[in-house]
């Protein structure tokens, strides 16, 4: 076995995601701690600007395989398998976004290695011990893996993504995949949402969580948006629930905001809300517990019941 | 003829203040119940159900016998029969090893043959958001990770799974896999139902097998870990927020004035 490290990047309709260049920063860092080269993969699409713009500082070689323009699954559990079979690395490391998860569990299985999910920090030390966190943010916790191979998936927006020029050596890889076998086909893709308001225009978000506990409470913070003249947003559970359409939500899977400012009432702050809001000039949380990850993110906070807060600043706006 | 595996997991919520007992949470702080997504994953299944008569689902969670309250929630909601797997090995593991899981589900897959494996995308207590397409692999089926919607009659008439994946950004990508294949469930993909009054005396009735890991022909090497939790801790706060202090009369009055110096609500 080697010391390196072979991360595989992703992108998506013809760009390379953020969380590539991530890859890169997380991959040097763990391949300086093990000694070895930071292979990265460049899997579909247009291979070749891909792989010159992943090219930045810190990469030893890039391997082009060039298949299909998406994402497909089968595809990269078989081209990583192949990579592997080659370089022997150490550590494969892959995103832990929906297309990351769709294979990076597949690849483990495949070659027996041991699988860390989600990772926020890591350290080699002839094996690896990485950070993650447990029950919604509450707690972190260090997972020792007890063997000299593993793959890793890494969490967006904790590396800094990777900068300048590369001089690594760019090659293509062939890949034998039996076209017959593939089992999954990408049909194509359909924006979720649409609708009436586009919530990332707003300068003002009044943005509503579980915390509101029933539908009808809904209408409170609808008051409080006119109040402020704001428009009216909300975390997961919420659309979920079908308590406001998908066209209203905030996070990862939602829509990116960035207001001028940001009112969370009853949003604890999962890592998946505050990844899509974290960007707002000033955010003011609105919650009951006062270990509420949504604070670390805060300029301004309440510590109280939403249900006593919000009619008191609708009184604040209307009195 | 048809059935659904379903895995459920009960796991557990941590209340707003707790303590950390070596690596773990001190269990007077835990409240266990189904995970959220799996709870999604039950209704989808359930409702491939109650399309045709000839349609069975299984639920299998590994666990102790805590657990089988939970389940018999999952039973009370129309799902047919339970497995619940269990073995003094396991009693000693924080099984957050993947690998592990898989080899234990891919015994019971490999004896119930089921045309679709439902999971939740992730358990709501370790996030590790794996087991579902592991499992795939292991057992050699196709897969599809979080799915958001799932064409049922497409899955009746056609053996085939047409799904959105749920990416990031409000976008869905349209996939299809051939069947068999193990399909990870999303939150939101449909409305779970309560529990009727009815389907709780029935739950009631209905069977919970357990099997040791004998059973299903696995012994103790079958769960041993590589990956162990070494160590938990609270996370320091990063917070820098001003907070406000006061009544809620107060404390609004305080907020209003730093909104209004923002520009919000003027004329």
């Amino acid at each position: 076995m080697s010391s390196d490290v072979l991360a595989v990047t992703e992108h998506r309709r013809g760009g390379l995601r953020d969380v590539s260049y991530e890859l890169v920063t997380a991959g040097r860092e763990l391949a300086d701690e093990a000694g070895g080269d930071l292979h990265l993969a460049v899997i579909g699409g247009d291979v070749e600007a891909f792989a010159e713009d992943v090219n930045r500082k810190g990469v030893d070689y890039v391997h082009t395989v060039d298949r299909g323009e998406e994402f497909n699954h089968d595809v990269y559990v078989r081209a990583v398998e192949a990579l592997h079979a080659e370089l022997d690395p150490a550590v494969v490391l892959m995103p832990n976004s929906v297309n990351g998860l769709d294979y990076a569990p597949a690849v483990a299985n495949a070659l027996d290695l041991p699988l860390v999910t989600d990772a926020v920090a890591f350290e080699w030390d002839g094996a690896l011990a990485a950070t993650r966190e447990m029950y919604n943010s509450k707690v972190e916790t260090t997972v020792e893996v007890d063997a000299e191979a593993v793959a890793v998936t890494i969490r967006g927006g904790e590396w800094p993504g990777a900068e300048g020029t590369g001089d690594a050596e760019i090659a293509p890889f062939d890949v034998e995949i039996d076209e017959d076998a593939l089992g999954s086909r990408v049909i194509g893709f359909e924006e979720a949402g649409g609708g009436d308001v586009d919530i990332s225009e707003a300068d003002v978000l009044v943005s509503v969580g579980r915390g509101i506990e029933e539908e009808e409470n809904i209408e409170l913070v609808q008051e409080l948006a006119d109040a402020l003249d704001a428009t009216l947003s909300a975390s997961r559970p919420i659309v979920d629930n079908g308590w406001l359409p998908k066209n209203r939500q905030v996070g990862q899977s939602g829509k990116v905001v960035t207001p001028k400012v940001y009112l969370a009432i009853g949003i604890s702050g999962a890592v998946q809300h505050v990844a899509g809001m974290k960007g707002s000039e000033t955010i003011v949380a609105i919650n009951t517990d006062s270990n509420a990850p949504i604070f670390d993110i805060a300029d301004y906070g309440i510590v109280g019941d939403l249900f006593e807060v919000v009619p008191a600043l609708i009184d604040e706006f209307e009195g | 003829m048809m059935k659904v595996l379903v895995t459920v997991k009960e796991v557990a919520e941590v209340e707003e203040d707790f303590e950390i007992e070596g690596t773990g949470i001190a269990d007077r702080y835990l409240e266990y119940d189904l995970n959220e997504w799996d709870d999604y994953a039950v209704e989808e299944a359930v409702q491939i159900a109650e399309t045709g008569d000839d349609i069975e689902v299984v639920s299998v969670t590994i666990g102790p016998e805590r657990c089988e309250e939970t389940i018999r929630m999952a039973l009370a909601k129309g799902v047919d029969r339970a497995i619940r797997v269990w073995d003094d090995a396991l009693a000693e593991t924080d099984l957050l090893d993947v690998a592990a899981k898989t080899r234990i589900l891919r015994a019971v897959v490999e004896a119930e043959e089921p045309d679709l494996v439902f999971t939740g995308v992730q358990a709501g207590d370790d996030s590790f958001g794996a087991t579902g397409v592991s499992l795939a692999d292991a057992v050699g089926f196709e897969w599809a990770a979080v799915v958001n919607d799932l064409d049922v009659d497409a899955v009746l008439d056609e053996s085939v799974a047409r799904v959105h994946r749920e990416l990031e950004g409000g976008v869905d990508e349209v996939t299809e896999v051939d069947l068999p294949a193990v399909l990870t469930i999303q939150t939101g993909i449909n409305e779970p139902r309560y529990a009727s009054l009815r389907g709780i005396r029935q739950a009631q009735r209905k069977e919970i097998a357990e099997k040791h890991l004998a059973d299903l022909g696995l012994d103790a090497e079958a769960v041993e870990t590589d990956v162990r939790l070494t160590e938990m801790y609270e996370p320091e706060s990063e917070s820098d927020a001003t907070i406000f202090e006061g009544s809620a009369e107060e404390t609004a009055a305080q907020l209003a004035q730093v909104l209004r110096e923002k520009g919000v609500g003027a004329e």
